[in-house]
C-alpha cells in the first residue's frame, strides 16, 4: 500500500509545470523581500524625495509620473513614505517576532521539558494569557507604558507569544516521546546530550518558519495599533500611521491609504511563501 | 450463478510514462476463489483497484479484454462505474481502523451501501444491516452496529467491513489483504468467514502477500513480480511444484517451514548452521516477576504485564510469542531499562538491572553498562535523528562506547560491513532507503557497542517475506559470528518458530508458557498456546493440516 | 444467549463515556472559572499600574484647579485611598455581584454602556466567523485534492486573503462600496445592511487562515483508506467529500475558531472605529485613551469571559464531532 502511494506521488512529482511554478513565486518574493532589506537600510537608493517635506500646493495629487503613488494632504510624496516606512515596519516585525519567540521559547521549554507540575503551572499561565484577545493584550500594555515604538513592539510581542508558546511546547512534546530520543536514552547517553545535542535542536526546526511567517503577520498587527494611534506619532512615516491619516481621505483620495496597505499585504505575504518554502526544505523533499 | 465473472486479458497500467503491470491475463469462474500474490511493488494492489475503476487518477488502464459478466469495464465512465461499485463489486480493505469511517457507527457505514443504490425503505434497509452483522458472525448486532470502529475488537471491525461489502450481494468480491492487520487467532477466524463464504458460491479475488494463507482459500494462485504474472495455475500445484524461481523463493523464504539454523534467503541450496550453544549457558538476563499496571483513557487501571520471569543464555535466543495487547512491547522497555516496572526486577550478569519502587535503580546507575543490552524496533525510520544521515546514526553510537574520534570512520565502514550494506550508504539519508536496508542499519547501530543482548521488538514485522528471510539470516550469522543473545518479540508464530531457542508464550499479560521450542511446538501444554498454534495457515506441503472450520471466538 | 447480559454491559460502556463526557465539562468549567478569576486580577493590577491620576480623571481632564476637598471627597467616594488589597476585595466583591462601577469619561454605569454595546459585537462577531466559514466550506469542498489548476487557484487566494490586514480590506471596501458605488452605509450599527461590510472586511483575512488549514487537512484526509472504502461502494466524489471527508477536516479548523473568535475581538476594534459602528472593541480603545478605569476593567472582563467561553464552547463541539478518546492525527 504504502509503495503504491509512492508510485502515485513520483508520477504527481513529474509534472513539470508545477515544480517550475513553485519555484517562480519564491523567487519574487525572495526578490521582494531583498528590495524590502535594502529599502530599510538604504532608503536614499529608491527615492529622492524628502519623506518629510510638506509641499502644501502638492496637496491630493492622484498618482502620476512625478509621484508614482501619489501625495497626501500635506503634499508629501506617498511612495517616498512607504520606502521610508519600510525601516519601521521591518524593525518592528523583526523586534516583535523576536520578543515573542523568546518569550514563547521559554515557556515552551518549561512546560515541554519540566515535570508534570511545571508543565500545569506553564500551562495554566498560557491559558491565563490566552484568555485575552491579542489586541487587548496589547492595549493593556500600552495603557500602562504608554504609547511610542518601544512599547508598540513588546505589545505587539506580547500579543504574539501565547500561540508561539503553544506550538514550541507542543513540538517539545512531540519530539520528546520520539523513537529517537528514545533510542538514544538506550544507547546510553547523558540526559544532558540528548538534550541539548538531539532533542533541542530538532524541536526548534520548526521555529525558523514561524519566524520568517511571524514577521509578517506581527507588521500587520503592529501597524493596526499605528493606525489606533497607539503608535509612532505622526508624520512619522509608517505604514499603519499613514493609512490612519489617510483614512478620513478614503472617499476621494484612496491611494493615500491604499499603497502603504498594498505594502503591507505584499510584505506579510513574500515572508509566507519565503517561510513555506524554507519548511519544505527542511523537511527534506518527502517521497 | 454460472459462467465466468471475470476475463482479464493483456492488462496494462501506467502512471504517467511508468508501467506498472504488464501483460496480466487470468479468468475467473462463478464461485471460484483466484488469487494474486505478490510482495510490495509488485502491482497487486493497482491491479485490485483498476477492477473497480480506482486506480488513481493520472492512471492509465488498457487491456485486451476486461470484462465483468460480459459487460466491458474499459468503456465505463464514472456514473456507469459509481453504479457498479459496492452493488455488482465488493471491495474489502486491510485494515477495518482506518477502512471504514473513524467517526461513524459501523452501522451507518453498512448502511451507506444499501442507500447509494437506492436499496429498500428505511426500515427494510436496518433490518437487512443486522441480518449481514448475524451472517459475518459479529455477537449482538444491533448493539455493534451502533459503535465505532475504535470501539470494536480487531475481528469484529474485520467482520462489520466485509458485511459492508457484502450488502447488496455482489457478483464479485475483492479482498486486498484482509487478514493482514490482524492477530493470528483473529485472522485464521477471518480466514474461516471468507471460506464459508465463498462455499457458499460467492466469487472472490484476493490479494495476498502471505502463501500460506492464500493455500487455504484459492482455487487458483498468481504470482506477480515488478507487475508480471511470473506463474500461475491450481493452487496445489504452484505451491508444492513450483515452477518459477521467485515462486520458490517465496516458498523458502517463508520461515514457519524452515527449522532453527537453516538459511531462508540463500539461492544456494538450504544449509544448515554448525551446533548452536548449549541449553546450559550462563545465564545473563534473568527476569522475575515483572508487573507493570497502565492507566487507560476512562482513568482505570489495568494489568498490562503481571508476574512474567524467564532466564536469558548467553548466546540463544529467547522468543517472546503474544498478539496485540499481551504485553511483550512492555516486557521489551522494562527489560531495557526504559519503563520502571510496578513489580519484579531484571538482573543483567547478576548485577542489578532493573528494580520496582521502592528499590529502583537510578538511570546514572545503569548508564555505564547499557553498551551491553541494544534494541532493534519494528519501524527503525521512527528511531533514527531525522536530521542525521547513516553515517551520523552510526557515529553517534560508536561515540557513547568511547571509540575515539579517528577511528569513528573506520569503523563506521566496518560496520556497514557486517550488516552487508555498501560503504557509501554511509552518507545516504534513512529516508532514501529501503525498509530492508534501514533495518539493517539499526543493526548495525545496535552491534556497535559490542553488546552481549539485542531485544529485537518486531524487527521484521513490515518487511516483504523475501526481505524478512535476508534480515532473519543475517541476525543469525551476527549471532554466530558474535555471540550475542537475542530477546526476540514477535506475533508472528513462524518467526518464533525459526529463530528461538526458548519460547515464551504471553497472553494478556501472563506467561501461559514457557519451555523450549522443540517441545513448545511438538506438543503444546497451555490451551491458549495449542489454539495459537493452531490459527497459524501453514503451506500445504507441510505435514500440518490446518482445522478448516474451527471458529474459537475470543471476542 | 448471553443477549440480555451483554446488553446491558453494553448500555454500562456507554452511560460511563456519557458520564466521562460530562466529567470533562464540569472540569473544563471549573478551570475556566480560575482563569477568570487571574483575568481579573491581572487587569485589577494593569489598571493599577496605569499612569495618571484617576481623580483627574474622573473629573474630565487633566488640568490642575481642583480644590483638595473635592479631590478627598472623591477619593473618598471611590475608595482610592484605601490600602491596595482592600481596594482589591472590594473590586473581586463588586465584580461578582455585576457591580461594575460607573464609567469615568461617559458618567454611566459600567453595565449600561455595556449593554449598549455588547449587542453589536456579538453580531458583528458571529456574522463575521459565520462569513468566514462558508468561505472556507466552499473553496475547500470544490477546490481541494484536485490534480487540475483549481486547487492551486485555491491555495493561492486563501494564501493572499490571509495575507491582507482586515483595516485595510475594511477602508477599501468602504471607499468602493460605501462612498463610490453607495450600495452600504459606510457608518451606523442597525440593520442588516451596516453588518455586511464590516463582516467582509473581518472574514476575508480569517477565511484564508482557517481555508489553508482546513484544505491541508482535506487533502490529507482525502488520502486515507476509509476514503477509498467510501468510493467502492459507489458514492461520488462530491458525495464522500461531504460524507465523509467534511467532518474530518474540519477538526484543526474547529480547534482553531477558538483562536479565530479572539482575532475577530482584535479586529473588530479596529474595525468599528473605521466603520464607526457601536461595539466594546471600540469603546476599549476609547476607555484606555481617556483612562478611564471602571470602563476597561467592565470591557475586559466581559471580553475575557466571553471568549472563555467560546473556547469552552469550541472544545464541546470538537469533542461532539469525535469522541475519540485517543485522537489518530
Amino acid at each position: 500500500m504504502n509503495s503504491l502511494n509512492q508510485t502515485i506521488a513520483a508520477s504527481k512529482a513529474s509534472f513539470f509545470w508545477q515544480w517550475k511554478d513553485i519555484n517562480f513565486g519564491t523567487i519574487i518574493a525572495l526578490v521582494f523581500l531583498v528590495s524590502l532589506i535594502c529599502a530599510a537600510v538604504v532608503p536614499h537608493w529608491f527615492t529622492n524625495f524628502d519623506p518629510l517635506a510638506i509641499v502644501p500646493r502638492s496637496a491630493f495629487e492622484s498618482p502620476s509620473l512625478a509621484h508614482w503613488f501619489g501625495t497626501d494632504q500635506s503634499g508629501r510624496d506617498i511612495y517616498s513614505r512607504v520606502v521610508y516606512g519600510t525601516r519601521q515596519s521591518l524593525l518592528i516585525g523583526i523586534s516583535s517576532t523576536g520578543i515573542a519567540l523568546s518569550i514563547a521559547v521559554v515557556l515552551g521549554l518549561l512546560g515541554g521539558l519540566g515535570g508534570a507540575t511545571t508543565d500545569r503551572a506553564v500551562n495554566w499561565i498560557l491559558e491565563v494569557l490566552f484568555a485575552f484577545p491579542s489586541l487587548v493584550l496589547a492595549l493593556l500594555f500600552i495603557a500602562i507604558f504608554g504609547s511610542g515604538i518601544g512599547p508598540l513592539i513588546v505589545a505587539t510581542g506580547l500579543g504574539a507569544a501565547p500561540g508561539y508558546a503553544r506550538m514550541v511546547r507542543g513540538q517539545v512534546i512531540a519530539v520528546r516521546n520520539s523513537g529517537y530520543i528514545e533510542s538514544a536514552r538506550a544507547l546510553g547517553h547523558s540526559p544532558l546530550r540528548v538534550i541539548f545535542r538531539q532533542l533541542l535542536p530538532n524541536a526548534m526546526r520548526p521555529l525558523v518558519v514561524m519566524l520568517t511567517m511571524g514577521i509578517g503577520q506581527t507588521i500587520v498587527w503592529a501597524s493596526a495599533l499605528s493606525f489606533l494611534g497607539l503608535g509612532n506619532k505622526p508624520p512619522a512615516p509608517e505604514w499603519g500611521t499613514m493609512l490612519s491619516l489617510g483614512r478620513d481621505f478614503v472617499a476621494n483620495a484612496w491611494w493615500l491609504t491604499f499603497f502603504p496597505g498594498l505594502f503591507i499585504v505584499l510584505t506579510t505575504l513574500s515572508t509566507t511563501i519565503v517561510g513555506r518554502y524554507v519548511q519544505q526544505r527542511l523537511e527534506g523533499r518527502l517521497p | 450463478m454460472s459462467g465466468k465473472v471475470l476475463v482479464v486479458e493483456n492488462l496494462n497500467i501506467h502512471f504517467g510514462n511508468r508501467q506498472v503491470v504488464r501483460n496480466v491475463s487470468f479468468t475467473l469462474e462463478a464461485g471460484q476463489t483466484v488469487a494474486l500474490v505478490g510482495e510490495s511493488g509488485s502491482g497487486k494492489s493497482v491491479i485490485a483497484r483498476s477492477l473497480i475503476g480506482l486506480a488513481g487518477g493520472n492512471s492509465r488502464v488498457t487491456a485486451n479484454t476486461l470484462l465483468y459478466r460480459g459487460q466491458n469495464l474499459l468503456t465505463l465512465n464514472e456514473r456507469k462505474w459509481q453504479s457498479l461499485r459496492g452493488r455488482e463489486i465488493g471491495f474489502i480493505l486491510q485494515d477495518a481502523l482506518v477502512s471504514l469511517d473513524p467517526l461513524r457507527p459501523v452501522g451507518k457505514e453498512i448502511l451507506e451501501v444499501l442507500e447509494i443504490h437506492d436499496w429498500g425503505t428505511k426500515t427494510s434497509r436496518k433490518a437487512r444491516v443486522i441480518e449481514l452483522l448475524e451472517r459475518v458472525g459479529v455477537p449482538e448486532p444491533t448493539v455493534r452496529a451502533l459503535q465505532r470502529p475504535d470501539q470494536l475488537s480487531g475481528g469484529l471491525r474485520q467482520r462489520a467491513l466485509i458485511a459492508s461489502a457484502l450488502a447488496l450481494e455482489p457478483g464479485l468480491i475483492i479482498a486486498d489483504e484482509p487478514t493482514t492487520a490482524l492477530d493470528a487467532t483473529v485472522q485464521a477466524q477471518i480466514l474461516a468467514l471468507l471460506k464459508k463464504l465463498t462455499n457458499e458460491g460467492n466469487s472472490l479475488f484476493l490479494i495476498s502477500h502471505d502463501l500460506a494463507a492464500v493455500a487455504q482459500l484459492a482455487d487458483k494462485v498468481l504470482v506477480i513480480q515488478n507487475g508480471i504474472v511470473v506463474e500461475h495455475g491450481p493452487t496445489h500445484q504452484v505451491l508444492q511444484h513450483p515452477q518459477h524461481a521467485y515462486t520458490k523463493s517465496l516458498l523458502d523464504a517463508a520461515p514457519a517451514e524452515h527449522p532453527r539454523g537453516t538459511r531462508l534467503s540463500s539461492s544456494r541450496q538450504v544449509e544448515v548452521r554448525p551446533s548452536r550453544p548449549e541449553a546450559n549457558a550462563t545465564v545473563i538476563l534473568e527476569a522475575r516477576n515483572l508487573a507493570k499496571n497502565y492507566v487507560g483513557p476512562d482513568h482505570v487501571s489495568r494489568p498490562a504485564v503481571q508476574d512474567v520471569s524467564f532466564d536469558l543464555r548467553a548466546g540463544r535466543t529467547l522468543g517472546i510469542v503474544g498478539e496485540s495487547g499481551s504485553g511483550k512491547s512492555t516486557v521489551a522497555r522494562i527489560v531495557l531499562g526504559l519503563l520502571e516496572p510496578d513489580g519484579g526486577s531484571v538482573a543483567l550478569k547478576g548485577l542489578p538491572w532493573v528494580s520496582a519502587p521502592p528499590n529502583s535503580i537510578a538511570e546514572r546507575d545503569r548508564r555505564p553498562h547499557r553498551q551491553q543490552i541494544s534494541i532493534i524496533y519494528q519501524d527503525p525510520l521512527s528511531s533514527f535523528d531525522p536530521r542525521w544521515n547513516v553515517g551520523q546514526i552510526l557515529s553517534d553510537a560508536l561515540d557513547v562506547g568511547g571509540v575515539a574520534k579517528s577511528e569513528i570512520a573506520r569503523e563506521v565502514s566496518q560496520l556497514l560491513n557486517k550488516v552487508r550494506l555498501a560503504p557509501d550508504v554511509a552518507t545516504r539519508r534513512p529516508l532514501e532507503l529501503s525498509g530492508g536496508q534501514r533495518q539493517r542499519v539499526a543493526i548495525a547501530r545496535a552491534i556497535a557497542s559490542r553488546p552481549l543482548i539485542i531485544v529485537c521488538d518486531e524487527p521484521v514485522s513490515a518487511l516483504d517475506v523475501s526481505v524478512q528471510a535476508q534480515v532473519l539470516d543475517l541476525l543469525a550469522d551476527l549471532q554466530e559470528e558474535l555471540g550475542l543473545a537475542y530477546l526476540f518479540i514477535s506475533h508472528d508464530l513462524g518467526v518464533i518458530r525459526h529463530v528461538s531457542d526458548e519460547v515464551l508464550v504471553l497472553h494478556h499479560g501472563e506467561a501461559v508458557e514457557y519451555t523450549n521450542a522443540e517441545d513448545l511446538f511438538a506438543s503444546p501444554k497451555h490451551q491458549y498456546t495449542r489454539s495459537l498454534l493452531n490459527s497459524v495457515p501453514r503451506l500445504p506441503s507441510a505435514h500440518n493440516r490446518v482445522p478448516a472450520t474451527e471458529l474459537l471466538c475470543d471476542e | 444467549m448471553n443477549t440480555t447480559y451483554e446488553t446491558d454491559n453494553h448500555t454500562k460502556q456507554q452511560s460511563q463515556s456519557t458520564s466521562l463526557f460530562g466529567k470533562r465539562i464540569a472540569w473544563r468549567l471549573g478551570g475556566a472559572i480560575v482563569v477568570l478569576w487571574a483575568v481579573a486580577t491581572i487587569i485589577f493590577f494593569a489598571v493599577l499600574l496605569m499612569p495618571g491620576d484617576p481623580v483627574l480623571a474622573l473629573l474630565g481632564g487633566g488640568s490642575g484647579n481642583v480644590s483638595a476637598e473635592v479631590v478627598a471627597e472623591v477619593s473618598k467616594e471611590y475608595g482610592l485611598n484605601e490600602p491596595i488589597f482592600t481596594q482589591y476585595f472590594i473590586y473581586l466583591g463588586n465584580v461578582l455581584s455585576g457591580n461594575l462601577g460607573t464609567s469615568y469619561s461617559q458618567h454611566l454605569p459600567v453595565t449600561q454602556v455595556l449593554d449598549e454595546h455588547i449587542g453589536p459585537s456579538l453580531q458583528l462577531a458571529l456574522c463575521s466567523l459565520l462569513l468566514a466559514w462558508l468561505i472556507v466550506l466552499a473553496m475547500t469542498i470544490f477546490t481541494s485534492h484536485r490534480r487540475s489548476w483549481r486547487g492551486r487557484v485555491g491555495s493561492v487566494i486563501e494564501t493572499l486573503a490571509a495575507a491582507v490586514p482586515h483595516f485595510w480590506i475594511g477602508l477599501i471596501l468602504l471607499s468602493v462600496f460605501a462612498f463610490g458605488l453607495r450600495l452600504f452605509p459606510p457608518a451606523g450599527s442597525n440593520g442588516w445592511n451596516t453588518l455586511v461590510l464590516p463582516s467582509i472586511a473581518l472574514a476575508l483575512p480569517l477565511a484564508g487562515f482557517i481555508g489553508q488549514v482546513t484544505r491541508e487537512s482535506l487533502d490529507f484526509t482525502l488520502d486515507q483508506p476509509f476514503i477509498l472504502t467510501a468510493k467502492t461502494r459507489g458514492l461520488s466524489d462530491v458525495g464522500v467529500r461531504v460524507k465523509h471527508a467534511l467532518r474530518h477536516a474540519v477538526l484543526p479548523g474547529i480547534s482553531l475558531s477558538g483562536w479565530a473568535i479572539g482575532a475577530l475581538i482584535s479586529g473588530s476594534v479596529v474595525i468599528e472605529v473605521i466603520f464607526s459602528r457601536k461595539g466594546l472593541g471600540r469603546q476599549l480603545y476609547q476607555a484606555v485613551l481617556s483612562q478611564d478605569m471602571p470602563l476597561t476593567i467592565g470591557i475586559s472582563l466581559v471580553v475575557a469571559a466571553g471568549y472563555v467561553l467560546a473556547n469552552l464552547f469550541v472544545d464541546v463541539l470538537y469533542q461532539l464531532i469525535d469522541p475519540r478518546q485517543e485522537r489518530v492525527q
